[in-house]
């Protein structure tokens, strides 16, 4: 008698642990997926923020037409872009010709003073460090996604209800140590 | 992130009942010495404390903000503020708090707020006009901390409950002393009994006189170590301790002093209020300050 207890016991806990590990593994995927259409989301608003941002500059120096030719293509590309990895660098070339066209506004000294290039460039690098930080949190989410499914004992769980590992979105990896992508904006201090 | 908010919110449940208890002992002593028996006292006082925590918890923020004299700021007015509010608020995964600014010109911030769901973060316009992009990341980090711990709900509704027990502890003794030590009841009784009731009287006493003391301490200790924690987890947000370490070191250096500042408030803000600029803090001041001194602060974070 003592001893269907005891089996009962040990089966009621180990359905409970199960329930448990399962929902776990549903909130971290959850979270992944939450922190991934932040990252979609903020992207989206980098697309439609470039041709405001290249129109603006054109009326100042509109021979430049290389550089716009290029963040153009970039932002077409990054929209078509499928997957992780593939987002990844198409978005590092947005990042790149950004820069770029930023780069040509410094000799425009009435475009750097328009205060409709200043606010687009207030937006800009406030979307570009808005997606550094959702993807800080979606690699952080991702991180601990994998770490549930791949250690056991909630592995077995993972593997029975199909949990899937999820790639991280790497960026700008060539710069170590903080992400911060400053694209000049300027400071009260400076200005 | 997650696993510390659970705990956090763990130790706040406890908090809460230690302060409840608080208020109840402190219930019980003016019970005894006043109304024939301590159930008197500890039921009014625990009915008072669980009141003004409910009520703390509902309408702290706007309180606070209201006593702060904070408006509220849209995005097109405070473009910068707002993107580097929502950037934070995406890093730690909660949702953007509303954002607010203090027209005071000494740089200072504080969130309030029961949870991240309700959350708002006020900076002073003298913070807005000296701080640089990161150094704003750095402040607005720590106070999206003091969000995701609860500490702002923790702060509010400790200084409530404690401050109640306080107030209640020196209205008794001071309506004690002026009526001329008379009590209520309690004066017959048999010789063993009467020495019992003799030595609770004096621990009644004695406690009602440490209680003003014992709760500020409790308020105080529990604010500074936050302040510690809000700075580490503030930085894990950013990923980028030089700016809130230059961030500390500008206000530092600030020339100005808060014009409204207010004891209630003080364990708000990101550094004291009443702090006056360039003066050295005592080991007494330090026992009774809201906040670690800055200096130790900027250098636990260089350590990181």
């Amino acid at each position: 008698m003592l001893g269907l207890w005891i089996v009962l016991g040990v089966v009621v806990l180990a359905v409970v642990w199960a329930v448990v590990a399962f929902n776990r593994l549903v909130t971290y995927r959850n979270r992944a997926e939450e922190g991934w259409s932040q990252i979609d989301v903020q992207l989206r608003r980098r697309y439609d923020l470039i041709p405001n941002l290249v129109e603006t500059v054109q009326g100042y120096a509109a021979h430049e037409r290389e550089v716009f030719e290029e963040v153009a293509r970039a932002r077409s590309a990054a929209i078509g872009a499928t997957g992780a990895a593939e987002q990844a660098s198409a978005e590092n070339a947005i990042t790149s010709g950004l820069r770029k066209l930023l780069a040509v506004a410094e000799n425009y000294p009435d475009l750097k003073a328009s205060a409709n290039f200043l606010a687009l460039q207030e937006e800009l690098t406030g979307t570009e460090s808005k997606i550094a930080y959702a993807r800080q949190y979606y690699n952080e989410q991702v991180r601990l996604l994998n770490t549930r499914i791949q250690s056991f004992p909630s592995s077995a769980i993972a593997n029975l209800f199909h949990f899937e590992r999820r790639e991280f979105f790497d960026i700008e990896d060539a710069a170590r140590g903080p992400v911060r992508v400053d694209l000049g904006s300027t400071t009260p201090t400076e200005s | 992130m997650h696993e510390q908010i659970a705990a956090n919110k763990r130790k706040t449940v406890l908090l809460f009942v230690v302060a409840i208890a608080f208020t109840a002992l402190i219930g019980y002593a003016i019970g005894f010495l006043f109304f024939q028996g301590g159930v008197v006292g500890v039921v009014l006082a625990t009915i008072l404390a669980v009141a003004l925590s409910l009520g703390s918890y509902f309408a702290g923020d706007r309180i606070v903000l209201a006593s702060t004299g904070a408006r509220e700021v849209t995005a097109e007015q405070e473009p910068r503020l707002h993107n580097i509010v929502e950037g934070i608020a995406i890093a730690a995964g909660v949702p953007k708090p509303r954002v607010y600014v203090v027209p005071e010109q000494a740089p200072n911030a504080f969130a309030t707020g029961r949870d991240p769901e309700h959350s708002s973060v006020a900076v002073t316009q003298g913070l807005l006009d000296i701080m640089n992009r990161v150094e704003l990341e750095g402040v607005i980090g720590h106070e999206m901390s003091h969000v995701l711990d609860r500490d702002i709900l923790v702060g509010t509704v400790v200084a409530t409950v404690v401050g109640a027990a306080v107030l209640m502890s020196e209205f008794f003794t001071r309506s004690w002393f002026w009526s001329g030590g008379r009590m209520g009841g309690r004066r017959e009784g048999g010789d063993g009994g009467g020495i019992i009731v003799l030595v609770l009287f004096a621990v009644g006493i004695v406690l009602l006189i440490l209680a003003p003391l014992a709760g500020q301490l409790i308020k105080l200790s529990v604010s500074r170590n936050r302040e510690y924690l809000a700075d580490a987890e503030g930085v894990l947000l950013t990923r980028y301790p030089p700016g809130l370490i230059s961030a500390l070191e500008k206000i530092r250096d600030a020339p100005h002093a808060m014009r409204s500042a207010n004891n209630a408030t003080a364990h708000l803000w990101l550094e004291q209020p009443s702090r006056v600029p360039g003066q050295e803090t005592s080991t007494m001041e330090k026992l009774f300050s809201t906040h670690p001194p800055i200096e130790e602060r900027i250098q636990r974070l260089k350590e990181m």
